[in-house]
């Protein structure tokens, strides 16, 4: 066929000349360029040891918030789940009972919130959508683990630590 | 019966013959779409109701055919009836919106805004016409009214707080119940709906103050923070029951039915009242016979993540095999 570019270009096969055939110069001159790198900084880190500076604004693992008092800001108000495209949120709320004022700020609240960090594709859309300001994607990236059912993270992991520890 | 007499009227543009005596609010629903007035205490089931709340607001730019005067002020258009000849401006009146504006602003002064922890988020009235027509700030300063809750009977709960004095309830008690017990304590800004020395309602109709609140004053104990609305899915149902005409809405989750109400129309109203039995004992599918799924508005937070209409085609090719070997797979991992 006839060429529409005319950008084909024909290659000549020509056989190996004397020093491609010694096989040694090229060896070296792949090991030189080898060697060069040695000496250079490394492009990569030793990642769990060393870690890269994020920029202000990275999203990463999910934290539920608590107030200036202790209290847990999440009320379960299922409006992060609700956003999230991934549908990665789940929560079940219950009602705070009489004595657990101090331990909650209104008076429902998620007892059980799980975040499945395999469906999560950390685009912030809870943090955006949460009216109480509760969930903030401000943490570090998702360890790894090897099974599946430990990337669901409950109240466990995601609620931070009370103040006075 | 003798023929009704049939009078023209105008609704912002739009002509419509409705019988003599017809409210302009019931004219411009046979019209339907966006022109018909928000109603917050109007309910076409309840005699008397309407006036109170006047988010139903409209121009009459003229009033009839013999006497073309507009009337001096804007009207509440549920307690309004239409004459031969009128015309109305509802959402073509710039004087209707900022009014409007005003009484959204008005009935949200008290309101505790904890649409988070609500359980009518999602299906309230006044969530609705805030988003509609209110504006993102209020300028009321002082302290809101506070409210212990109150439990009215052991399936009922009232939250004064969320209260917009629509009277709806008032009027269920007093016209499908036997008997009232709750009603109107205290006058103007205090007024409070409460049933007296917390008696309790004791009634088999009394759970239809549930349906008939426009806000979440009046709400499901049964329902109370069992799941939000929108994970919720409506199912049409009905059952034989002796008391009431047994047709429902079940709200599921799953496999469990989380509530049952009415079924409402489009304006928010129930088609039938139904009995407390119904409502708060039946909860289990076998009590009921299924219709199909509620037709719910794609405009409503209920349709979202409720994939109907679009059925995605299956990522994985079904593989017997590959099931088994990965379920093989999963119990030896999770034995580590």
């Amino acid at each position: 066929m006839e060429s529409l570019t005319n950008k084909k270009k024909v290659l000549e096969a020509k056989p190996l000349n004397f020093w491609e055939r010694a096989y040694l110069p090229a060896i070296l001159s792949g090991l030189s360029i080898t060697m060069k790198h040695f000496f250079r900084k490394p492009v990569t880190i030793k990642y769990p040891e060393v870690k890269r500076e994020f920029s202000e604004n990275y999203r990463g693992l999910h934290s539920l918030k608590r107030d200036e008092n202790g209290k847990e800001r999440c009320t379960a108000c299922g409006l992060c789940a609700l956003s999230c495209p991934a549908e990665a949120i789940t929560m079940i709320a219950a009602e705070r009972q009489p004595g657990e004022e101090n331990l909650y700020r209104e008076e429902k609240y998620a007892a059980v919130y799980e975040i499945n960090m395999l469906r999560c594709i950390f685009c912030g859309l809870c943090e955006e959508a949460c009216p109480k300001e509760a969930i903030y994607l401000d943490g570090d990236i998702v360890p790894t683990d090897f099974l599946r059912k430990d990337f669901i993270y409950g109240k466990d992991k995601l609620v931070e630590a009370p103040l006075n520890q | 019966m003798p023929e009704e007499q049939l009078v023209k009227v105008n609704i912002d543009g739009i002509p419509v013959e409705v019988a003599a005596g017809t409210t302009i609010l019931n004219a411009a629903r046979q019209i339907g779409g966006d022109i018909v007035p928000p109603a917050m205490c109007y309910y076409s089931k309840l005699s008397g109701s309407g006036g109170k709340c006047r988010t139903c607001l409209v121009k009459v730019s003229k009033g009839s055919e013999k006497d073309p005067r507009p009337m001096p002020k804007l009207v509440a258009s549920c307690r309004t009836t239409v004459m031969d000849g009128m015309e109305v401006q509802n959402i073509t009146s710039a004087e209707v919106i900022e009014a409007r504006k005003g009484i959204v602003e008005m009935l949200l002064l008290n309101h505790p805004l904890d649409c988070p922890i609500c359980d009518q988020a999602g299906e309230c009235s006044l969530q609705d016409l805030g988003y509609e027509h209110g504006a993102a700030k209020t300028r009321y300063e002082f302290e809101r009214r506070q409210f212990e809750r109150i439990d009215i009977g052991d399936k009922i709960q009232l939250h004064m707080t969320r209260c917009i004095l629509c009277y709806r309830c008032v009027f269920v008690a007093d016209q499908i119940t036997d008997h009232r017990i709750h009603g109107i304590l205290n006058r103007g800004d205090h007024s409070e709906i409460s049933t007296y020395i917390h008696q309790a309602v004791d009634n088999d109709f009394s759970g239809n103050v549930i349906d008939v609140c426009p806000v979440g004053a009046l709400t499901d104990k049964t329902f109370r923070f069992k799941n939000r609305v929108w994970f919720t899915k409506p199912v049409e149902a009905h059952r034989d029951c002796d008391k009431c005409c047994g047709k429902v809405t079940l709200w599921y989750k799953g496999e469990d039915v989380l509530r049952v109400t009415g079924r409402k129309d489009v304006y928010g109203e129930v088609e039938e009242f139904i009995c407390n039995t119904c409502r708060f004992d039946q909860k289990k599918t076998v009590d009921w016979i299924i219709e199909g799924p509620r037709k719910v508005a794609n405009t409503s937070v209920i349709s979202s993540n409720h994939y109907d209409s679009l059925k995605p085609l299956p990522v994985i090719k079904k593989n017997l095999a590959l099931q088994e070997a990965n379920k093989e797979q999963l119990e030896r991992y999770t034995r580590l």
